[in-house]
Order: structure tokens, then sequence, then C-alpha cells
């Protein structure tokens, strides 16, 4: 598939917790081989988005389309084959507390590959590598560091060698030299396997370096204010509140 | 110095506030009362000035008395002249005030009447049961796809179950059941011996052990201890995202975490029923033969007349209808619990109690069912 094609196409989504809705009409769509920010203060429903995005949370309305394939209206068989193509970075890793790190990424290999248990080490052994803990395999996640365990459910996420990859704000709790090397994989990866990647952040240093698309949501207004690349919308969107976001300012119509 | 608070209304009608010592979390402090009685006055002040000049140390509990006089006023329309406070109290002041309050963000506290609690909690009786027949639905689907060999668990998760379940549990089974057994025939032999009858404390003991008290006194160990497990296992890998990690790999929660857990419950209290069963006759025998004048051989052959397979295999169903109760209770709970350490916590305890409260309901059910069928 080329790079710049349409990927993941969202329409109409209204996103509601009972009778309180969070976001409503989003409209984007994410090109193969973006890095797609998810962006928006606190308590927007970013996290929320991305949610209904891995099939985690339903959309009251609309539905998220995969290459043309709908994600929600599908059966839950196609769902669970199409959830296999993903790859997902948790906020806090979300290791299985109860395995190794080798036995968290093989599990997916495991379950969904005829690899021999020999070939599933090699796999893993690799990803971890990849991600810079080669010969942590035998570690249990509570063994390791916050920046590691990070690191390890990028490789977790990467078992499948998915198309896309969400991260839920991969530099939160990191150091900036820990987020920035975070930053260069997720390019590295993206590059090199050609990896659509959406990322739901609110560190500007990240978005800027690593975004070229992107949807801001808006907490007050409820709905989506812009989308396009970051750098785009930091010079010349018209919104207020866009720009101030983007340039860590403060909106006029607040100032005032 | 002590803290003080005076008010005097100036002759232009500004009502002024006097405040003196030492205002600090900690020490005791007057009450703004008499700065919001004079703000009610009619006719209201014309405005309100502060005077400090006897005020010593002082911390944020000042500026959270005068955020409160401030409220007041602004709500009664009466203007506050700040420029008698400290720069540092008026700077805490305006930062407050800085941030409009989100509208609706405030929650009240509202009184609820006794018929609307009990509605309420009527509703949240519903709802719970609503959630445990969709589980066991989820549950009975989840089998369906085991022995169609299509649902995804380790089975050296299986293996780790069966262990923590069977084996790990039975010193305390073991205890227990013996000291049940104990009781049982020291009942026995004291109401029995009265009528001549000692020797049927072998009955009394066997009967009651295989058919009742060993599968539900076994449940209930198991209940606070494998099914608490359960929930709590459960609940912090939910707290964790750890089951949202399972569902976004397409994998079925309850076809990895809850299906081995029923299964090694189903497997493992029959067999500690059995277990069981056996050590409370141990010490009802070792009662008897204490207390009684028969021999072992005489003892242990009424014990094995008395039980026959009926009992034995009554029993033993009852233990997988419990176990399975148990586990069911335990991973349900678990896997509705909500985002915080308090809510593992809950849903622990929740399983505890829901899981005693099926074993005794079904015990019930289960003995009125056993009774017209003769067993």
């Amino acid at each position: 598939m080329q790079v710049g094609t349409a990927h993941i196409d969202a329409r109409d989504i209204t996103i509601a917790y009972g009778d309180f809705v969070v976001q409503r009409d989003l409209n984007f769509t994410v090109n193969r081989g973006d890095v797609f920010i998810i962006m928006g203060g606190s308590g927007c429903g970013k996290s929320t988005l991305l949610k209904v995005m891995i099939g985690l949370k339903s959309p009251t309305q609309g539905d998220v389309f995969y290459e043309g394939v709908p994600f929600w209206a599908s059966g839950d068989d196609e769902r669970d084959a199409m959830k296999r193509r993903f790859g997902t970075l948790f906020q806090s890793g979300a290791l299985w507390s109860s395995m190794t790190l080798a036995e968290n990424i093989g599990l997916a290999l495991k379950q969904y590959t005829t690899l021999s248990d020999a070939e599933i080490r090699d796999v893993v052994n690799y990803k971890l590598m990849l991600v810079g803990l080669a010969g942590f395999e035998d570690y249990y996640p509570n063994e390791i560091s916050g920046g590691m365990k990070k690191r390890a459910g990028l490789a977790r996420a990467m078992a499948l060698d998915p198309e896309i990859l969400f991260f839920d704000e991969p530099s939160a709790g990191l150091d900036p030299i820990s987020a920035r090397l975070l930053d260069d994989l997720i390019l590295e990866l993206r590059d090199s396997l050609g990896t659509t990647v959406v990322v739901v952040t609110h560190e500007l240093a990240s978005i800027f370096a690593i975004g070229n698309n992107s949807v801001f949501l808006d907490a007050d207004a409820k709905t989506q204010l812009a989308t396009g690349d970051p750098k785009a919308l930091r010079e010349s969107h018209p919104n207020e509140i866009v720009r101030a976001f983007l340039t860590r300012g403060v909106p006029e119509a607040n100032a005032a | 110095m002590n803290a003080a608070l005076t008010c005097t209304t100036a002759p232009d009608n500004t009502l002024a506030v006097a405040l003196a010592g030492d205002w600090l979390l900690g020490n005791a402090l007057p009450g703004i009362e008499p700065v919001l009685e004079n703000l009610r006055k009619s006719p209201a002040p014309a405005g309100i000035a502060f005077d400090t000049a006897e005020l010593g140390d002082w911390d944020t509990v000042l500026v959270a008395r005068l955020v409160s006089i401030r409220r007041d006023a602004e709500a009664n329309g009466i203007a506050i002249d700040e420029s008698g406070l400290p720069e540092g109290a008026r700077q805490l002041l305006g930062l407050a005030f800085a941030v409009k309050e989100r509208e609706g963000a405030r929650r009240s506290a509202r009184d609820i009447g006794v018929f609307e609690g009990i509605g309420e909690k009527t509703l949240r009786v519903v709802a719970r049961s609503r959630d445990l027949l969709a589980f066991l639905g989820e549950l009975v689907l989840s089998f369906g796809r085991l022995f169609r060999g299509k649902a995804t668990y380790l089975r050296s998760d299986l293996v780790q179950y069966v262990q923590e379940a069977g084996a790990e549990a039975l010193p305390i089974v073991s205890l227990i059941s013996f000291l049940i057994g104990m009781i049982f025939a020291f009942v026995g032999v004291m109401q029995l011996e009265n009528f001549g009858a000692g020797i049927y404390t072998a009955d009394l003991v066997a009967v009651a052990m295989v058919r009742e008290m060993a599968p539900i006194m076994t449940a209930i160990i198991m209940a606070g201890r494998t099914g608490a497990a359960y929930a709590a296992q459960i609940g912090t890998m939910k707290v964790n995202e750890e089951v949202d990690a399972l569902t976004t790999l397409g994998m079925d929660p309850v076809d990895f975490l809850v299906t081995p857990r029923v299964i090694a419950l189903i497997i493992m209290l029959p067999m500690l029923t059995l277990y069981g069963s056996l050590m409370g006759i141990l010490g009802g025998t070792f009662v008897g033969l204490s207390m009684l004048d028969v021999s072992l051989v005489q003892y242990a052959t009424q014990t094995v007349n008395s039980v026959g397979l009926n009992s034995l295999l009554g029993g033993l169903f009852k233990a997988v209808v419990y176990g399975s109760l148990v586990a069911i209770a335990g991973c349900q709970q678990g896997l509705a619990c909500g985002n915080s350490a308090m809510a593992v916590g809950e849903s622990t305890t929740r399983a505890v109690v829901m899981g005693i409260v099926l074993i005794v309901v079904s015990a019930s059910i289960l003995t009125v069912i056993y009774i017209n069928l003769g067993i």
C-alpha cells in the first residue's frame, strides 16, 4: 500500500458517557505512514477517542473506517481480526504483571501464529533489542523502571508487526531524554516499517518533533477545532485557542 | 498572640474589619460570623475595608476566610476594599478569583430521603443482578468457544490456578474440616448417649460431613481464599489497563482470565470436599473413640455403612456447583471493578459476600431438590 493514501477515516463520531457528551461530530482522516497526533487540553476526551479507535469503547454515533471497512459496524470476529493489526502502547505500559517480558511479548505470537517456541523466542529477542531492552527477557514488569516498562510495552505492541501503532501519552512520566528517545524510536519505526502511528499527547515538543497530521479537540466546544499538520496550525490557524495551545500562550479572549 | 477579629461601622457606613494577632493553621481562630451578620444588616454597609495594623503572622487560613467574606460581599453587591490587606494576601486572594468557577462543576450535597435511598439501593441491586446475568451469558459463550477449541488461554495459567486453589488450600481445609468433624461428634455423643445410641455418632458425622458440611465449609473457605484472590487479581489488572491490553489484541478477557479460573475451581472444589469429608470423619472418629466405648473397627464399619454412593455423589455435585459459583462471583466482581485502589478493595469484599450468599442460597435449593429426588 502506498504512503499517503487514507488509512483511517473517522466519520461523524460522537462519544458520550451515559448522557454526558464528551466529543461530538469528529471527522478526520489519517493517511498511511502518518504520525497523527490527537491533541487538546486535559480532560477533553483525547484518550476516550483513542479507546473508540482501538475498540475499548463504542461511539454513540458514527464509525471509524480502516481502509474503508467500518470498525464498529463489523461483527465481533471481523473486529477482533482488525484489532490484531493494531498495536497499542498504554499510558502505564499495562504489561501483564504475572508474566515476564518475554511472555508478555510472546503471548500474541503464541496465540495467533504457528511459530515454534524457539522461533517466538527469537522474535521476542529481536523486538526487545529494537526498544533497547536486550537481555531483559526474563524480568518481571515490577522489576524494571517506568521508562523501561514503556519500551517493553512498545515491544509488545509491535509483536505482531501491526499496521497501526497507537500511543496513549507516550511521554507521560518520562524524563526529557527518555521522552526524546521514544519519539525518535517512533519515527524510526514509521520510516523503516511504514507503520501508521496515532499518538495521544499534549507534549508540545513531541507534537512538533514527530507529528505531521493532527486533530485538535476542545473541552469547551466539545468538538474538534482543527485538523492538519501541527506546525501549519501553529503558524496560521484562524482559531485563537488552537494557536494559543500550540504556542503555549494565553488565548487573547481569556487574557482580556 | 491570639488571633482576633473586630467589626466597627464607620460614620460613612463602611464596615471596618480589624484583624489582629497570628492567623495560622492550627491556631484557635475567631469565626467570621460577625462580618457576615453586618453584611446582612439593613441598611447594608456601603463597603468593607480591612485594618491589619495589628496583624501578626498569617497563612492560607486567613486567605480562606477572606475568600468567604469576599464571596458573601459580592453576592450582596457590597464593594470590598482590599487595600488594607498585606500585599501577599491580596495576591493570593486575586489568584483564587482569577479563574472563574466552572459552571455546573460544584456538586451540592443533596439530602436523600428514606424512600429515595431505598429506591436507589433497589435499582442498584437490580442493575447488579443484570450485570451478573450478562456475565453468566458471556461465560457460557466462552465455554462454547472452549469446547470448539477456539478459546485462547494459557495451559500454564490453568495449572497454576489449580495449584493455588487446590494443593495450597489443603492446610486450612484440613484444620477446619477436622474441627467440624470433632464438633459434630461431640454433639452426637452428648445427645445420642442419652438413648444408648452413641454408636450412631459415626453415622451423624459421616452423613453430615459428606452430604452437607464438607461441601459448604470448603466452599466458604474457598470464597474467602480463592474467590477474593480472583477478584483482587482481575481487579488490579483492570486498574492497570492490563485487561484493556488483552482486549486490544483481540483476546477475550473472559476466555483468557475467567474460564481457566472457573475450570480450576470446578476441578478442585470436589477434590477438596472429598478430602475435607475424610478429615471430618477422622476428627469425628477421634472424638468417638475417646468418648464412646467402641472399637475402631466398630466405628469404621458403622461409618462405611452409613454413607451410600448417593450421598457421596450428591455431596460432590454440590461442590461442583459451589465451586463454579465462587469462581463466578470472584471473576465477575474483578471484571466489574472500577478504576481505583479503593474499587479493588470493594470488589474483593463484594466477591466474598456474593460468593457466600450464592453458596448458601444454592445449598438450600439443592437440599430441597435432593429431598424430593430421594437422594
